[in-house]
């Protein structure tokens, strides 16, 4: 994952120095190849493994087995459902904070870390002794539990994306302008963290896709529970699934990083980042061009 | 730049109110403000005209910025009021000031083109789109800026940034106009060009403006009064010349273009003695007769002759065009800059000796520091 936090200045056309060498070829040095080859390996054998274990026969397999598509609905189900409330808090609150209460940003980054340092299991079983029963009763009590578990990855997200442009003045300019708390919010703040939301929405995504414990003592089956409690019955299918999960993931977080890329650089705007934002220049460029 | 004022381009077809040229004069009353132990504001009260442009100047941390958010409605005093039209708009939100902006740093949206940007105002005015583009075209046409209505922000210059922020700022047919500083982030050349487009522009729209800098030629060029403030407060009101050539206080005369400080004593309370001339005294005398005092006096207030045995050395020079400003030594670590006739101005090299003398003028003085 990238986690670069840049606050670059440089204009886009800053001129890069002339003796600049190349960023690819032979001057890539060999402690760097040999570093990627070792990472890529540690990755990549497992992997290897896993699909040579279960086959490319057992693929098909999947959806056929009893309670995949339930599984795998409800884990949408609730990632789509954590993501929403999830930005529905995070995002008033991060905004408010930087505007009004900007002392208390440290406070907020320690409190959002929270849910980190606090293991799912104690979470979930103090949940489930409190949570009234009409919510004991719904799965979407994960929901909830997932918003927390999401908190740090939103809060930072959205934390970076707002340090990443002027907020005090573009809320003031559209203040003078007329624009209510509401309009500011809806045609001026959304839309310039936009690719902050995306990058808060592909972290909570795939944190609700393969969160295990919580659902689990929930007694509910996500589909990491199935997957685990499937393993039982077909080791190969279950691995196949495990790896079909993974790449399903990994095909939603491309297509949301790619999709919220492009439409911020069309803009001038920002790269999607997994954890933060890298800032690209709203224009620094004193004097006028030609 | 492009062309600045577009000659065939006219006014942004203003229908408001207050009638067609007409600012709204701009009262500030006793304003006080204070964020924790710093008084930031210390009973500022200011009129501005219709369609009057005011500068406050001053050095950071004198007050004239929060002023200027005050009277946005960003910022509220903790005691005073503000009018426009007479009526008090101090429990107004800023949003419904009517009032266009202007910041230092660049504050257009990043997410909307030129265009868009100039038609925000009018969107939250509920104005239909096809009138919207009408006024926003018409208003980056009036700024030079026609070509780059569909351009990002992150696709225009500094300049030109600052130009579609004006135009934004305008395209809501303001009451009043608030500059904070919004060359102060663009180069020299441009500076200069915006602001005289900007002096152009609200002297044809004749819209009440007051602007803030710390940059005293930017004041001094563009206002028809510039007020110079210090801790907080007003230490004068003045259109440009007056405020150079009578300034009412010390630190007003030295804040406003060069001053030198000579060593004087008072004889009575309207001459003093300095350089070896006894001159008369403008305004108040800080002691009584006999006291010392400095006097404060212009390099073209000073006159310079080479002079063997003269009363100071000549240090360096610098050519200004018709003037040079020459450096003179006096005595121990004293400098003075006297401005001399470049044509005259030859046999003024450094180390050469020179007499420096006051003219008969009167003279503005202060505690000896």
């Amino acid at each position: 994952m990238a986690a670069v936090a840049s606050a670059g200045q440089a204009g886009p056309q800053a001129p890069a120095p002339a003796n600049r060498p190349a960023p690819h070829g032979l001057r890539f040095p060999v402690w760097r190849w040999a570093i990627l080859l070792a990472a890529t390996a540690y990755f990549l054998i497992p992997l290897y493994s896993a699909l040579k274990f279960a086959g490319l026969k057992a693929f098909p397999d999947i959806f056929r087995q009893s309670g995949f598509i339930s599984a795998m609905g409800l884990s949408l189900r609730l990632a789509l459902i954590t993501t929403i409330l999830t930005l529905l808090l995070m995002v008033p609150t991060v905004v408010y904070v930087h505007l009004r209460l900007p002392q208390i940003r440290r406070m907020m980054e320690a409190i959002t870390i929270l849910p980190i340092v606090i293991p799912p299991i104690v979470l979930i079983i103090g949940v489930l002794k409190v949570a009234p029963g009409f919510l004991l009763s719904t799965p979407y009590l994960l929901a909830l539990l997932y918003v927390i578990l999401a908190m740090p990855f939103a809060y930072r997200s959205l934390d970076a994306g707002l340090r990443a442009f002027d907020l005090k003045t573009m809320v003031e300019a559209a203040s003078s302008l007329g624009a209510g708390a509401p309009a500011t919010l809806w045609r001026v703040v959304l839309p310039n963290i936009r690719t902050a939301m995306l990058s808060a929405t592909v972290l909570t995504v795939a944190l609700v896709l393969g969160e295990f414990t919580m659902a689990s003592l929930d007694l509910y089956q996500t589909f990491p529970v199935w997957i685990v409690n499937f393993e039982q019955n077909s080791g190969p299918v279950s691995v196949a699934a495990s790896l079909f999960a993974l790449f399903v993931t990994w095909i939603l977080l491309m297509v949301i990083v790619t999709a919220g890329s492009w439409s911020s650089r069309r803009r001038g705007g920002g790269e999607v980042a997994l954890f933060t934002v890298v800032r690209q220049d709203f224009g620094q460029t004193p004097g006028e061009p030609g | 730049m492009t062309a600045s004022m577009t000659a065939g381009s006219g006014r942004a077809g203003r229908s408001g109110a207050h009638g067609d040229g007409a600012g709204a004069p701009v009262g500030l009353q006793d304003l006080s403000r204070s964020f924790g132990a710093v008084r930031a504001l210390d009973g500022l009260s200011l009129d501005i005209a219709p369609g009057e442009l005011v500068a406050l100047l001053g050095p950071s941390g004198c007050g004239k910025t929060t002023a200027l958010r005050i009277v946005a409605g960003f910022e509220a005093a903790d005691a005073g009021s503000v009018t426009v039209d007479g009526k008090d708009v101090s429990p107004v939100a800023a949003a419904r000031r009517d009032m266009g902006m202007v910041f230092q740093s660049y504050s257009l949206f990043p997410n909307m083109t030129a265009a868009d940007n100039v038609g925000f105002g009018l969107r939250m005015r509920k104005l239909r789109s096809a009138e919207r583009q009408r006024r926003s075209a018409e208003l980056l046409d009036m700024v030079g800026l026609s070509p780059q209505a569909r351009s990002y922000p992150h696709q225009l210059s500094g300049g030109q940034q600052q130009r579609v922020a004006l135009a934004r700022a305008l395209a809501i047919e303001p009451r009043v106009l608030l500059l904070d500083e919004p060359l102060s982030a663009l180069d020299a050349k441009v500076r200069l060009q915006l602001r005289e487009q900007i002096r152009a522009l609200q002297q044809r729209l004749g819209t009440t403006t007051l602007f803030v800098t710390h940059d005293q030629e930017e004041a001094l060029s563009m206002a028809d009064r510039v007020g110079v403030m210090k801790d907080g407060r007003l230490e004068q009101v003045a259109a440009p010349d007056e405020l150079y050539d009578r300034p009412a206080t010390a630190f007003v005369a030295e804040f406003v273009g060069i001053m030198n400080r000579v060593p004087g004593s008072l004889l009575g309370q309207d001459q003093v003695r300095a350089l070896g001339t006894v001159v008369p005294v403008h305004g108040a005398a800080p002691a009584g007769p006999g006291g010392d005092v400095d006097v404060l006096v212009r390099p073209e207030g000073l006159q310079v002759a080479a002079q063997p045995g003269g009363n100071g050395i000549v240090t360096s020079r610098t050519f200004l065009g018709s003037v040079t400003r020459i450096s003179v030594r006096l005595s121990g670590d004293l400098t003075v800059k006297v401005d001399h006739p470049s044509a005259a101005a030859a046999s003024m090299t450094p180390g050469e000796s020179v007499q420096v003398s006051l003219p008969a003028a009167a003279v503005l003085v202060t505690g000896r520091r």
